[in-house]
């Protein structure tokens, strides 16, 4: 596979402390994720999700295969690249404001001050949550500090946005409000997403495609494009046949 | 009201024995080596001589036990003894109802505020050298950690714990026994931690002054003296001391909060 | 929720406070005054308060508080400055810590003020001694609560910041520190009362230059007015009230985020 913004090569990864004759947690992964499109990997809990993400952000180092992004091996973490956790009261740092958890990465891009400060009030404007700047993040609710996190993502104009499980934390009302802002962002600044979730629904809903990982060794059990029509509303898209035979197919590649 | 409640890393955990051994063993010939590079026997001895010292003058000799190491240990365990109990009881009643909280704050506030050493010269005025002062110095100044440390744990149990109980028509006595007290147990036993190491400074402190028998006694004497090596071997007399008490200290709180344990391991 | 439960309540918690202390005083006053007790020992607390009034616009007796709150300031610095680093140190590495920890186990149980008579016949009975001893006491509450903040750094936090590119001293300095400060500070806070206890044990002991409790030795001799040294007891209590109540303001206001102080609010 070529040509992706993203391309992950035949991907392998052992914990460093496993036992020796233990399977490894990721096998042989490969998929590309082209610019400017928005791709899930859905697969069980414990089936290494995760620790893919990881890779990709350049957190931990694969032990086989490539992944390149433009094109390059990565080594280390890259520098386009942006990260949302699904922890974002872990995430957010509780002894900086809001503003300047979100300005924290734009410190070393080499921005004017008054740069800075401009991209962290759009920001946090654009994720609804303008006013909040001189807030601690543990004053606001939990869907507020994700979308601190998300704001701080956009704000560092990413190449490629990952977003690890974000909304599992969150109630289903919120869940549905962060999932139209992640896609209204995404479209509103043409970036490139690697969305991973263990929430079949979810993924069927936000993405292009969907990558289908088997449980441990992860491995890719299918590689599902998804033909909805944008923009998805959370209820007509939802409801459509279409949409409910995608996610009985996504349920089967997994339970299998 | 605000308690000292320290918070300590388990420093043991992860350590195997062999690694321990090895730091023991290898500081021990850092002091050899470094006394030796010094060259000055009397102000600087030698590893070797201060544990020899320790040995035949405390460890191996009955008559160092009765005579010094007796006396003070009853003393600190007298004085530490009532300062669990008071503490305890005065703690649970300050706890338990959060009017009597208000009423007594400044006032505990002010008193476990003053550095119990201070007391030292009130004390002998009232008390006299004897016994009965050291008992009573080290008991006040114990106290106080295991005071405040229970009327906050006591008073921040989980209200659902208490109304469980009560939903059940368990009776007071009950509540307290088996509801209250064991959720405030942690608290208590790191108040108990924090007190003895504060038992045992008083005890050393009421013995430096006017007293006829005591470790404190011997070391006042040995650097009265000027004999060193004693005053280095009773230095880690103490501390092997301190040591014992704290690993005892440890071992009953890990059975007594042992559901505590289990608990926070199942919340991981 | 404290504060507006306090200010419906009928005395007020100040108020209620302040009732405790006043029949603390009075009760002192009537056991006195119907001589229950021998005023020789238990001197009225109307002239143990008068007596620390005129104690603490004395000049000559500020000089032996100012000697106690240096040796105690110095020791503390001493302390801070000798124990975050190595805190730091250890609590970043888990074989260092490991390697460390029988070291620190046997050290930890010293009584400090037995190292008293020693330190006085190593290093005199000047200031040196007493900021020695106030240090080495001090020190080991900081070292700890260091260790515990920096094992305490949250993995997810440092990911996130590396995630976004951060740098390993930019992680340090703008993550692990931070997290790290309050249960440092906590560990000043605990040490700044021990430092207290030292520096007025140390001059108990040793006696010499200006100190409180030098004062409080020389002044409890026969036929000195026992008012005297209650008033001594009285102001070495409200500088430890200080002491421990400056550490708490400025913990609240400085780390107000940390979720154990949050909590309070």
């Amino acid at each position: 596979m070529t040509g992706g913004l993203l391309e992950v090569d035949g991907l392998g990864f052992r914990h460093a402390d496993a036992a020796p004759d233990a399977p490894p947690a990721i096998e042989a992964v490969s998929f590309s994720v082209p610019g400017g499109s928005l791709v899930a990997v859905v697969g069980p809990s414990g089936s290494g999700k995760t620790t893919l993400l990881r890779c990709v952000a350049g957190l931990v180092r694969p032990t086989a295969g490539e992944i390149r992004l433009d094109g390059r091996p990565i080594d280390g973490v890259p520098d386009a690249t942006a990260v949302v956790f699904q922890d974002y009261g872990r995430s957010l740092f509780p002894w900086m404001s809001v503003a300047d958890n979100v300005d924290l990465p734009l410190r070393r891009l080499g921005l004017a001050p008054a740069e800075r400060r401009t991209r962290v009030s759009d920001a946090l404007a654009e994720v609804g949550l303008a006013g909040t700047e001189a807030s601690y993040p543990w004053q606001l609710s939990g869907g507020m500090q994700q979308r601190v996190a998300i704001a701080r993502a956009m704000a560092y104009r990413p190449r490629l946005l990952l977003m690890d499980e974000p909304f599992a934390s969150v109630d289903a009302q919120v869940r549905a409000d962060l999932q139209e802002l992640t896609l209204s962002v995404w479209q509103a600044h043409g970036s490139t997403v690697l969305f991973v979730t263990h929430d079949i629904d979810e993924a069927v809903y936000l993405a292009d495609r969907v990558v289908v990982l088997s449980p441990a060794p992860a491995r890719v059990a299918a590689d599902v494009a998804v033909g909805l029509p944008r923009p998805r509303d959370q209820i007509a898209t939802r409801s459509s046949a279409a949409f409910v035979e995608l996610r009985a197919r996504v349920a089967r590649l997994i339970r299998r | 009201m605000t308690a000292v409640a320290r918070a300590q890393p388990n420093a043991s955990d992860g350590a195997g024995i062999g690694l321990r051994l090895a730091v023991i063993v290898g500081l021990a010939v850092a002091w050899e080596l470094v006394a030796l590079l010094a060259n000055d026997p009397v102000y600087w001895p030698r590893f070797s001589a201060v544990a020899a010292r320790l040995w035949e003058a405390w460890l191996a000799n009955p008559a160092a036990w009765v005579e010094s190491a007796w006396p003070s240990t009853w003393r600190l365990l007298a004085g530490w003894i009532g300062a669990v109990v008071s503490g305890i009881a005065i703690g649970t009643l300050i706890g338990l109802s959060a009017s009597a909280r208000a009423y007594v704050n400044p006032l505990v506030e002010f008193l476990r505020s003053i550095p119990p050493p201070a007391l030292l010269p009130l004390f002998i005025v009232l008390l006299g050298i004897g016994d009965g002062m050291k008992v009573a110095m080290i008991g006040f100044g114990a106290a106080w950690p295991i005071l405040l440390n229970t009327a906050d744990g006591v008073a921040s149990v989980e209200p659902m714990r208490r109304e469980t109980a009560r939903v059940y028509g368990l009776t007071g006595r009950d509540v307290l026994a088996r509801i209250v007290l064991p959720s405030a147990g942690p608290r208590i036993f790191a108040g108990l931690r924090v007190s003895l190491s504060i038992a045992v400074i008083l005890m050393v402190i009421s013995e430096l002054f006017a007293t006829v028998d005591g470790i404190g006694f011997e070391l006042i004497q040995a650097q009265r003296s000027f004999r060193m090596l004693d005053a280095w071997a009773i230095i880690l007399l103490l501390g092997l001391i301190g040591y014992a008490l704290n690993t005892v200290l440890g071992l009953v709180e890990r059975r007594v909060l042992a559901w505590q344990l289990g608990a926070t391991r199942s919340e991981r | 929720m404290s504060l507006a439960l306090g200010a419906t309540d009928a005395p007020g918690r100040v108020g209620r406070g302040l009732i405790g202390v006043a029949a603390f005083i009075g009760l002192a006053e009537v056991v006195t005054r119907a001589g229950i007790v021998n005023p020789a020992y238990l001197p009225p607390a109307s002239s143990v308060l008068g007596t620390t009034g005129r104690l603490l616009v004395d000049p000559a007796f500020l000089v032996h508080v100012a000697g106690t709150l240096a040796a105690w300031a110095m020791g503390l610095a001493a302390a801070a400055a000798i124990a975050i680093p190595i805190g730091l140190l250890l609590g970043s590495s888990r074989r260092v810590r490991d390697a460390s920890a029988a070291a620190v186990e046997l050290l930890r149980p010293i009584p400090s003020v037995a190292l008293i008579p020693l330190a006085i016949l190593l290093l005199g009975r000047g200031l040196d001694m007493r900021v020695a001893l106030v240090a080495y006491a001090s020190a080991w509450p900081i070292l700890f609560n260091t260790i515990y903040g920096v094992r305490e750094l949250d993995p997810l936090a440092i990911d996130t910041a590396r995630a976004f590119g951060l740098g390993r001293s930019e992680v340090i300095r703008r993550i692990a520190l931070p997290s790290a400060a309050p249960f440092i500070y906590t560990g000043l806070r605990v040490a700044a009362s021990i430092a207290l206890i030292l520096a007025v044990s140390v001059e108990l002991i040793a006696g010499g230059a200006p100190g409180i409790g030098t004062w409080m030795l020389a002044n409890s001799g026969a036929g000195v007015p026992r008012e005297l040294l209650y008033a001594g007891i009285v102001v070495s209590g409200l500088l430890g009230l200080a002491i421990n109540g400056l550490m708490v303001a400025g913990e609240r206001r400085l780390f107000a985020w940390a979720p154990r102080l949050r909590s309070r609010l």
